[in-house]
């Protein structure tokens, strides 16, 4: 595009940025501040994510967005066009031909490979920020591994409720060290991020924050022995393409109470019925 | 800027050169002991090997002071001309350019809150293969891997593990040999085998 430079942001913000994956590769799930650039887009609609996509982004790469699964949704679209404009890059819906994939709240069905990127796009980075408001003090229960304030949670939990009551952003513990945010994915995608293949990026433009997990790296639901962590899903079978496995979305079909529900994952969804006989 | 270093520019396509580059390095740091081929300047100015000159050229800036250790500190007008950077002692540097491994204890670790103001080291080695295997094992790996840099000293492996020790805080590795790169993250064990 005229007037920009390569993926909109100047050099210098990418170095900056490329700077701070480096480190967020080599401590993972550390969140480090970062100088997140005002971008044509507001905050909360996937500016973090952006500038790490800008960041890492080649000539070479086919880029994929996904927003709640779907490729088709405002915020998916724009982003796919906004570096289609701006980098000239192929973009795609495809999961499999897709070598950067960012993502705001879902993981693809499709198992990722060692060729791709994910990129997540983070509101809230800070796993103890409903516990503790103040930074400084997270920063240095980060620097202690103290979060013993968060089973404590999920043990209140178990107490009222009978079971642990998160269902998306289901704080994990990443190579054994660091609680991290999975950003608002549900905790049906959180086993996928355990040993994925692909290396994970995750950016948060209003927070100031990336964090990273490098392929093949332990990510841990946080539970108890007697009450283990465990991936629900809508118990129900894709109305469009029948999958019994596939995280649902629940469509409300008119004012009378009709319902369906369908495979948030649009590729995932297309892809089973163009195959199916 | 003496004549002979000007004789030597930096990437000849600045933008995809050093984002080419950059993802070697983030490859690198990703998988660690796997070599990436980065996109070098065409003709670095000798002892830069041209894997060196491009982590320089992608990552180094006025916001990234540089430390140019022995033999490279004559290189410190074309570095400064071609980033911008500034300079720096071991233990202020966010990089250090060193064709020997040095001292953990001299350059920065960052600290328990902020593990990140830590120094990279990148290291210029004579080659990425054919020297004494090393079994790397953590983030990035998927059970064990094996890689055998030459140049590294005979007391590497606890050298390192001094470094692991000091996890999240630590000293992070980019190898160079050629045109290609491999990466020694903090997060990683490495033990020595026969």
């Amino acid at each position: 595009m005229k007037g920009y430079n390569f993926a909109y942001l100047d050099e210098q913000t990418k170095r900056m940025l490329r700077r701070t994956l480096l480190k967020a590769v080599a401590i993972p799930g550390h969140q480090i501040p970062f100088g997140a650039r005002e971008m044509p887009l507001p905050y909360g609609w996937g500016t973090g994510g952006i500038q790490v996509t800008a960041a890492v982004l080649g000539r070479a790469d086919t880029l994929k967005v996904i927003d709640q699964g779907a490729d088709d949704t405002t915020n998916a679209v724009s982003i796919r066009r906004f570096f289609a404009r701006t980098a000239g890059v192929a973009t795609t819906t495809r999961t499999a031909s897709a070598t950067i994939i960012q993502t705001r709240h879902r993981i693809p069905e499709t198992t990722l490979t060692e060729a791709q990127i994910i990129v997540y796009q983070v509101p809230q980075p800070e796993p103890l920020y409903q516990l503790e408001p103040s930074r400084t003090e997270t920063r240095r229960m980060h620097a202690l591994a103290d979060y013993g304030a968060m089973h404590v949670r999920l043990y209140e939990q178990v107490a009222r409720y009978g079971q642990i009551a998160i269902s998306y952003d289901y704080p994990v513990m990443v190579n054994g060290r660091h609680l991290m945010a999975p950003s608002p994915i549900p905790a049906f995608d959180n086993p996928k991020m355990h040993r994925m293949r692909a290396l994970q990026l995750f950016g948060a433009g209003r927070e100031k924050r990336i964090y990273a997990v490098p392929p093949y790296t332990a990510v841990v639901s946080l539970d108890f022995e007697d009450h283990p962590f465990r991936a629900s899903r809508a118990a129900h079978v894709c109305a469009l393409c029948g999958d019994r496995a596939s995280y649902l979305d629940e469509v409300v079909t008119d004012d009378r109470g009709g319902r369906m529900f369908i495979c948030s994952d649009t590729d995932h969804c297309a892809s089973r019925r163009e195959s199916a006989p | 800027m003496p004549a002979d270093l000007l004789a030597h520019p930096g990437f000849a396509d600045p933008v995809h050169d050093a984002q080419a580059s950059f993802r070697a390095v983030l490859q690198a740091l990703a998988r660690p002991g796997t070599l990436w081929r980065v996109a070098p300047p065409a003709d670095p100015p000798p002892p830069l090997a041209p894997a060196a000159a491009a982590v320089l050229l992608t990552l180094v800036d006025a916001d990234a002071p540089v430390h140019l250790a022995g033999r490279f500190a004559a290189l410190a007008p074309w570095v400064a001309f071609h980033t911008g950077s500034a300079n720096a002692e071991p233990g202020a540097a966010a990089f250090v350019l060193s064709d020997a491994l040095a001292d953990f204890a001299t350059l920065a670790a960052g600290t328990d809150e902020v593990p990140e103001a830590s120094t990279t080291l990148i290291l210029q080695v004579p080659a990425l293969d054919g020297g004494p295997k090393l079994t790397l094992r953590g983030p990035g790996i998927e059970t064990t891997r094996n890689f055998a840099p030459r140049g590294l000293p005979a007391d590497f492996a606890a050298r390192w593990a001094a470094n692991r020790r000091l996890y999240p805080r630590g000293i992070d590795l980019v190898l160079c040999a050629g045109s290609t790169v491999a990466g020694l993250p903090r997060s990683i064990f490495i033990a020595e085998s026969s």
